[in-house]
């Protein structure tokens, strides 16, 4: 065949034809996936492939393994997928190698699928219920992690063979118009956290002057408690690529940057490999599937500053400055990377790029609300049972995630508040929990979408130390620039220090008010401006806990170590149980004349340990608020 | 902290070799400067000056590119790495009560590397492990759901690992 009659089409064809051979190959015998991103691989993943690998071998035993990207049921960590010609593939979780010896032992080799181990099954069948089947499953709606989890993010084959570059391989003929018509059409909105509509950002750039242009994807992903993006480039770093390609084509760009966060080496590594396989493939890189495309893509390692999130920042750390904001306009969209036009997009914003050019704007909009259209993808942590990543249509409730996706709050306690949008979001209290997720009912509530990370908090968190944790973290973020935020941020961290520390004042609620309006109007990024939130939120909401800590000394959720002490019940102890005393690091736990355990307070350094240590049947040691409290308890 | 002259000859030779590969464009600053981290482990101010140079920068811009960041240290790291995270969901899980007592157990302060240099101990913001919460990253490698016992059992097997290693090495030899 001569390079003229190919045409692209018949290119992507013939690539589609090779990945479904290996594809199909693959499942011809047992197939085992281990989910192998950064959480899995914490919780044991590496080891588990090791023990299959070799029981497989002990065994003679003819089956797959493969390393596959994350669920999103972290809780579950490590998880295991087996897939057994004539079986429906069934998902394992908490997986041991004892348990990975004996799958090998009775489902691969046997025919018995342990279904007393098995979470759900990934196909319905007459006797494992699915994902579906249960709550999560029927709040979730996956579009971006349709295959995390479910495919080799290290083997372009096993994307392509899912549908993947079959986007592109429409686009590269098409005009970059059509796409941003596309795009705007859907109703897409930045993912980032502002969810400023993403074919508007296109658009400008694609109209704005100049011949060199540049596409950025922002993966510098920075609040604390966050880990979508992580697990997207993890898991499936194809997707994320072809949505960058065709980010370039519309706007018409020819090179690209993915900016990855240096504290995610697993993610940068995987990204890599996957540009290479997309360069070998033709599907990136000079003439992208013989067309005049052309695309080089780049990986730039973020050196931990949680400010050059911000898109200006993100700028002039890759021009090699200290990642300080600059004023806006001119937006990059217009003038950005070397004074060239460059859109930024967050991961997210860029995986349901290729959904949307494949199947169409109208599709897109099925889900969510009108206003915000699409998903959204949560990271849910903190003390919920199941934690995890979440993909759930926008609009949907605050407790349908908590309860339904995260199955409540962990060990029976009360739920008091959730965290929403990390440093620059806010605390919601019960009362919001039928508070819809979208761009502009969160922002109403005093809360914000901000990246996606939603911790949990039951009633044994301390509202003013969450206020303080977050404030901490900006203000030791801030770039420094502005005087508000420098400072301003400085004044407030103090007073909720002192507070935390015993030493509040009944006139500091008053400042941190005052403090906190002047440091949102005082500052130019969004880092300042939405700084004072989390303080602002607790104060709404929870004045009472900030309260008991300045008047009456007490702190309910007994958390602040000034204002707790440790306790043995002397009803409750168990006299001939040394558990407690084996586990205190400084050795402050005696026993009395009655051989019951007591804690020398002078000595207790308030770790911890001896509450985890002392057996739940006893549970004889408790947190008293205030301290003092211990003496009236032994003297009384 | 004071630099030996082996540490400085180190830090001349390795910071040359790296730039030899790299343009003088000011877009690749900052990869250089973790390039350089990457072999060194940190960056010493001898590097910084001769990364000036190449780039025909003041000195000072390269310092102030260091300190702005997080990810570069300015003094040598601990033969063992010691990284505790502070994300939410670490901090509520008990992040600060786990670093106390890898302080308390190193005696050495967050930032700080022992006398013998061979832990090292600092914070990091979050590595996205948020479910095994807390989290204890030692040389890259995981640890998760940390106590303060896990600690002196985490600190106990590198003591252990050492002895081992020492003593096979008095086989060898």
């Amino acid at each position: 065949m001569n390079s003229t009659s190919t045409t692209y089409a018949a290119k992507f064809e013939q690539l589609k034809e090779q990945s479904e051979a290996c594809w199909n190959a693959l499942k011809e015998k047992p197939l085992i996936m281990v989910g192998a991103a950064t959480c899995g691989r914490a919780a044991g993943a590496l080891e588990i492939i090791e023990t299959f690998k070799n029981e497989l071998a002990n065994r003679q035993i003819d089956a797959n393994v493969i390393e596959v990207g994350c669920m999103g049921h972290c809780y579950a960590e490590p998880m295991v997928i087996i897939q057994k010609p004539g079986h429906s593939a069934i998902c394992y979780g908490y997986v041991s190698e004892g348990l990975a010896s004996m799958l090998v032992r009775e489902f691969v080799a046997g025919d018995d699928p342990c279904i007393e181990f098995a979470l759900a099954a990934l196909e319905i069948n007459d006797f494992i219920p699915t994902f579906e089947d249960f709550p999560r499953g029927m709040v979730e709606k996956k579009i971006v992690m349709e295959h995390c989890g479910l495919i080799n993010p290290e083997d372009i084959r096993h994307y392509i063979a899912n549908g993947g570059y079959e986007a592109l391989a429409q686009a590269v003929h098409k005009p970059g118009n059509e796409i941003i018509s596309t795009i705007k059409s859907s109703g897409l909105r930045g993912r980032g956290g502002a969810g400023f509509p993403t074919g508007i950002k296109w658009e400008t750039c694609r109209r704005a002057k100049g011949e060199t242009k540049y596409v950025i994807c922002n993966a510098d992903e920075g609040d604390p408690g966050a880990f979508m993006d992580r697990t997207i480039l993890e898991s499936n770093p194809h997707q994320v690529l072809e949505g960058l390609a065709l980010a370039a084509r519309a706007v018409g760009a020819t090179k690209g940057y993915i900016y990855i966060r240096a504290e995610y080496p697993l993610a940068v590594k995987r990204i890599e490999t996957a540009i290479t396989q997309a360069k070998e493939a033709g599907l990136l890189g000079n003439s992208i599937l013989g067309s005049d495309f052309d695309l080089e893509l780049e990986v730039f390692q973020g050196s931990g500053a949680f400010v050059c999130g911000e898109e200006s920042a993100l700028i002039a750390s890759m021009e090699g400055e200290p990642g300080i904001p600059r004023h806006r306009p001119p937006f990059p969209a217009e003038s950005g990377l070397w004074g060239n036009p460059t859109v930024i997009n967050n991961v997210k914003t860029l995986s349901y790029i290729p959904h949307i050019v494949r199947k169409g704007a109208d599709w897109f909009k099925e889900t969510g609300t009108p206003d915000s259209p699409g998903t959204a993808i949560f990271a849910l942590a903190g003390k919920v049972i199941n934690t995890g990543l979440a993909e759930v249509p926008m609009g949907t409730t605050l407790s349908q995630i908590i309860y339904d996706v995260g199955s409540g709050i962990d060990g029976g306690k009360q739920f008091k508040a959730v965290q929403i949008g990390g440093p620059s979001g806010g605390c919601l209290p019960e009362t919001f929990l039928d508070t819809p997720i979208d761009f502009d009912s969160l922002r109403q509530a005093g809360a914000m979408m901000g990246s996606g990370g939603m911790v949990v908090m039951d009633e044994d968190d301390c509202m003013v130390e969450i206020a303080r944790y977050f404030l901490d973290f900006t203000q030791k973020e801030s770039c420094g620039k502005c005087t508000f935020c420098r400072l301003g941020t400085k004044q407030m961290l103090d007073i909720l220090e002192r507070i935390t520390k015993r030493q509040g004042k009944p006139e500091d609620i008053d400042t941190l008010f005052y403090l906190a309006e002047n440091v949102k109007i005082g500052s130019l990024c969004n880092l300042g401006k939405t700084a004072p939130n989390p303080v602002l939120s607790t104060l709404r909401h929870f004045r009472d806990e900030y309260q008991a800590h300045i008047d009456e000394g007490r702190c309910p959720g007994l958390m602040c170590m000034d204002f707790i002490a440790y306790y043995i019940l002397p009803d409750k102890c168990e006299r001939s149980c040394d558990a407690c005393v084996g586990s205190c690091p400084v050795e402050s736990i005696f026993s009395n004349e009655d051989r019951i355990k007591v804690i020398d307070q002078e000595k207790c350094v308030k770790c911890n340990s001896c509450m985890d240590a002392c057996p739940p049947q006893y549970s004889a040691i408790v947190k008293l608020s205030p301290p003092e409290l211990v003496k009236e308890r032994e003297n009384g | 902290m004071k630099l030996t002259d082996e540490e400085k000859k180190i830090a001349v030779e390795t910071s040359q070799r790296i730039l030899a590969d790299y343009t003088s464009n000011k877009g690749v600053l900052i990869p250089v400067l973790q390039h350089i981290q990457k072999e060194l482990g940190y960056v010493p101010p001898p590097a910084m000056e001769i990364v000036a140079t190449h780039f025909d920068i003041p000195k000072v811009d390269v310092y102030s590119i260091v300190t702005f960041y997080n990810q570069f240290r300015l003094t040598p790291p601990g033969k063992n790495q010691i990284k505790v995270c502070m994300g939410t969901a670490c901090h509520m899980r008990g992040g600060t009560i786990i670093m106390d007592s890898w302080k308390r157990r190193l005696e050495i302060d967050c930032g700080e590397t022992t006398e013998d240099r061979e832990f090292s101990l600092e914070r990091v913001a979050c590595v996205g492990c948020c479910t095994q919460a807390p989290v204890t990253v030692i040389n890259e490698e995981i640890h998760p759901k940390v106590t303060p016992t896990r600690v002196d059992g985490l600190l106990l097997s590198y003591q252990l690992d050492k002895d081992k290693e020492a003593k096979k090495a008095g086989e060898d030899n």
